[in-house]
């Protein structure tokens, strides 16, 4: 993200370059740190050298840093999205822009996305508008059970969007993993017994090409998940198949688990917690959208996190399609839960965090990224009122200390027809 | 977690579909040469008993653009009684509830909603939407797909507030079929769900969905051109039939003729602002009149045609970019709207999206806001009840909280525009058929009995 003047000199047209990484403290604003405990009001932020250098009551600013009056605003960490395909597809359904999934690939885990992002989808700089500034981004399986190695990258304006290739493995169980491997649960499970054996034969320099199923680049790529370096992205639901993925540790104890969905996650709470695995759910699924959700319910996140599951909040398609910069507004609703009788909720500090600082943690970034102290990457966010709530917005974002443009396809169409006036000219002219 | 897709079966949003509402079980037939059969499936709903009640204190949102702070709301028969202010005086009631610190609006109405005909579990024997097999298809009606039992009911009253809704036909054909408005009530039939003396709506749909499901197949119509060339020959026909005699029974013909006859309302599925304009002028050409573009994410861009042909849009707040025709999709659409004086409607196209419409309305007034556009909040309570209402041909029975209308109410336990607020207490025609503090007092399909969560908040 450290931005050469050759870049801003080339590039600023087309990606309307923000300037180089500019040290500041934001002052008099009410600030979040994103790590679970409460807002402060009247608290200070500094940021050095693309860094937080401190966050809180009592802070000085260092000579010669530009104040930024935060008075009347929020000052949190960048929203990070925890599991999503942005940066992947222009629109979603015209199949030549979308790389999401690989249809018709002979491979499966090999499939890498860091060479597909596309930091220019107006996708990312809508997310950005909203306060998003980093993001997992996973390969949908299609092809094979798994989907492929996702990336964690930023969100700036800028052409170098990964911040950590090849960051974790994705792979699909319970249903659609079943659909993929043959029909059936018992032939994913098998699939994937298999694909570990060829893993590790290939650790071991003994794999037989007379006796694999994988593409020799897909058993390579296992070789990461098997020892433990790559985190398993593992999409399932029922608590049934919770249970069972929790259980593949006895067979490949160096797994690094992660939930992707757990939609009855609650159901095996207890369970999840003592193995300690983190959950990435959608937190608004409450219907029996299949046989694997039957108890989905909007306490999930609640009880998961009562019991002491680490839960970040990805995946949010539930009613307002694949879109980031609407993940405060998930957020908010597990506050509102606490006021609703029998229903659990968050506090508004864990519901912050569950979509900065815990998804950062998961992604392989706690401390660095999803959080304001000191030594964290300088992702802050400045919004006009309290960020879970409808009516705010984001007014200033910076990625790594760099402010960002936020402006998109979307307003410069808001702009053009803050009128309809046409007297003069078509409207196409009015750019 | 499902991976998103674009099937038809089961994409709705993909396939997020316009309908159109038709003569409904009570209307009368109006027109001289046209003997149409009695109403078929007449709807059984009855009001459940209810109690004569009295909110207060309590902020109201009447629906119509007004609000009263320190107010107060009393229904009785079914029926809102009067609504009062701090400065009026309330009747003696012996229920009372106290609404201190919570708002009152009307029930919430959702104007495009597919529970039901596609039902969950999102299942291949339940996808009922789409008549798929030919791209006219006037003769099916959406109510003999819907299936009472949808959990999804449940959710859109306890967490969404809603207390009627229109279930559409899809949108993979020109012309998709008859709707059907709702009570948000659970029946054992879809008779029983059936809104009295709502009129029908009738499903159309613009631009990809058609030219791509019948094209696919090789067959009319493959482009935009072919969509308006089987639009308007079928309307021609049509016409044929109206003026004729009407004695032979064509289910096709006499739901089209009902919409020459002004009493089957229509309600498009079209996201492009020129497409919208092409329409309307099919409109006039063939003589009906469309009542709201559904989905509509370009009408910002011709808010002052709308306005001018008086036809209503109903939007996202936010949605944009899942297929080519949605890419100019803004937030500040419905904000411009309202600012060219056009008429706004907040729609959900889906099952959880129809849980949160509030706070859908509630986005779309702060992207305005943020342009400079100072929405009341009193108005915007009002794309998701009285507005919807109107378009639904329905607005003379709820939408508000006018005396003599149905006792359709939420009582919301903070401000509905916040997304900190969730409904108390819902009732329907005045009987109370959720309340937070009553385990008991909330649904449970028969579906989700003896499964796992059966009765839970959700």
């Amino acid at each position: 993200m450290i931005r050469s003047a050759l870049f801003s000199v080339t590039a600023a047209l087309a990606l309307a370059a923000p300037a180089a990484a500019q040290d500041f403290a934001i002052t008099n604003a009410t600030v979040a740190t994103g790590d679970g405990s409460a807002p402060v009001e009247n608290a200070t932020v500094v940021v050095q050298g693309g860094k937080v250098v401190a966050a809180g009551t009592g802070v000085a600013v260092p000579a010669g840093v530009q104040t930024i009056d935060g008075r009347g605003t929020w000052v949190t960490p960048g929203i990070f999205a925890a599991a999503t395909t942005l940066g992947l597809w222009d629109v979603e359904a015209v199949d030549e822009s979308n790389d999401s999934s690989a249809r018709g690939s002979d491979f499966g885990a090999a499939l890498d996305v860091a060479p597909a992002l596309n930091p220019s989808s107006q996708h990312v700089s809508v997310a950005r508008t909203g306060g998003a500034t980093r993001a997992s981004v996973y390969s949908q399986p299609t092809s094979s059970i798994f989907g492929g190695q996702g990336a964690v990258v930023d969100l700036g304006a800028d052409p170098d969007m990964v911040t950590r290739p090849r960051a974790f493995q994705m792979i699909a169980l319970g249903e659609t993993g079943a659909r993929i491997a043959g029909g059936s649960r018992t032939a994913s499970f098998v699939e994937l017994a298999a694909a570990m054996r060829e893993a590790r034969e290939v650790a071991n320099g003994q794999r037989d090409p007379d006796d694999s199923q994988l593409t020799r680049q897909d058993a390579e790529a296992l070789v990461a998940v098997l020892n433990g370096e790559q985190a398993l992205y593992v999409v399932v639901d029922r608590a049934a198949d919770i249970r069972q993925v929790l259980g593949l540790r006895s067979a490949y104890p160096k797994l690094r688990l992660v939930l992707v969905g757990a939609a009855e996650g609650w159901l095996a709470a207890d369970a999840i917690a003592a193995a300690g695995v983190p959950v990435i759910t959608d937190p608004l699924d409450d219907l029996p959208v299949s046989f694997e959700q039957l108890a989905a319910t909007q306490s999930n996140v609640g009880r998961m996190v009562d019991a002491g599951v680490k839960v970040a909040l990805g995946t949010l398609d539930g009613g307002t399609g694949n879109q980031p910069r609407n993940a405060a507004q998930f957020a908010g609703n597990l506050v509102a839960l606490q006021k609703v009788p029998r229903a659990s909720g968050l506090t508004w500090g864990e519901a912050f965090a569950a979509i900065s600082s815990v998804p950062a943690e998961i992604a392989g970034f706690g401390g660095r990224l999803g959080v304001l102290k000191p030594g964290a990457m300088a992702d802050v966010v400045m919004w006009d009122g309290d960020p879970l709530e409808l009516s705010s917005a984001p007014v200033r974002v910076f990625i790594d200390g760099v402010e960002q443009p936020l402006s998109s396809h979307q307003t410069r169409l808001r702009d053009r027809y803050r009128d309809l006036d046409e007297s003069d000219l078509p409207k196409a002219y009015d750019w | 977690m499902r991976f998103r897709t674009f099937a038809i079966a089961g994409g709705a949003i993909a396939l997020a579909a316009c309908s159109t509402t038709g003569t409904g079980g009570e209307a009368k037939s109006a027109s001289a040469n046209k003997p149409v059969a009695e109403a078929p499936f007449p709807s059984t709903y009855e009001p459940y008993p209810g109690v004569e009640t009295l909110i207060i204190p309590v902020t109201v949102f009447d629906g119509a653009g007004g609000r009263i702070d320190n107010g107060w709301v009393h229904f009785r028969d079914g029926k809102v009684v009067e609504v009062g202010g701090p400065t009026s005086l309330p009747p003696e009631v012996a229920n009372t509830v106290d609404g201190t610190g919570k708002y009152v609006t009307p029930g919430v109405i959702d104007i495009h909603s597919h529970l039901g005909d596609y039902p969950t579990p999102s299942v291949d024997a339940h996808s009922d939407g789409n008549e798929a097999t030919g791209p006219t298809t006037p003769e099916v009606w959406a109510e003999h797909s819907v299936w009472p039992q949808d959990p999804g009911f449940s959710r859109a009253l306890a967490n969404g507030g809603v207390t009627s809704l229109q279930i559409l036909p899809g949108s993979a054909n020109l012309t998709g079929g008859r709707s059907v408005t709702l009570k948000n009530v659970y029946s054992r039939t879809v008779q029983g769900m059936k809104f009295p003396g709502a009129p029908y709506g009738m499903k159309m749909a613009c631009g990809e969905n058609p030219k791509r499901v019948y094209g696919g197949r090789g067959r009319m119509p493959s482009t935009r051109m072919g969509n308006f060339a089987v639009n308007r020959q079928m309307w021609l026909d049509a016409k044929a039939y109206a003026d004729g005699d009407r004695k032979k029974r064509d289910l096709a013909n006499e739901t089209l003729a009902g919409v020459l006859d002004g009493e089957i309302l229509v309600h498009n599925h079209c996201y492009r602002a020129d497409e919208m304009a092409l329409v309307m002028d099919m409109a006039k050409e063939m003589g009906y009149k469309v009542s709201t573009f559904h989905h509509a994410v370009e009408s910002y861009k011709i808010g002052d045609l709308l306005k001018e042909n008086d036809v209503c849009s109903a939007v996202w707040a936010d949605w944009y970019g899942f297929k080519m025709e949605s890419y100019d999709g803004i937030p500040e659409n419905a904000a411009l709207l309202w600012k060219a004086g056009a008429c706004v409607v907040i729609h959900s196209d889906d099952e959880n999206g129809i849980q949160r419409l509030n706070q859908e309305a509630a986005k779309a007034q702060a992207a305005g806001k943020r342009l400079g556009l100072d929405i009341p909040d009193a108005e915007v309570i009002g794309w998701f009840t009285l507005n919807a209402a109107k378009a639904m041909g329905i607005e003379a029975m709820t939408g508000s909280l006018e005396s003599g209308k149905m006792a359709d109410i939420v009582l919301w336990n903070g401000n509905p525009l916040s997304v900190y607020s969730r409904p108390d207490k819902v009732w329907v025609d005045g009987a109370l058929l959720y309340d937070a503090d009553d385990p008991k007092r909330r649904p449970v399909s028969d579906f989700e009995l003896g499964q796992p969560g059966e009765g839970d908040v959700k």
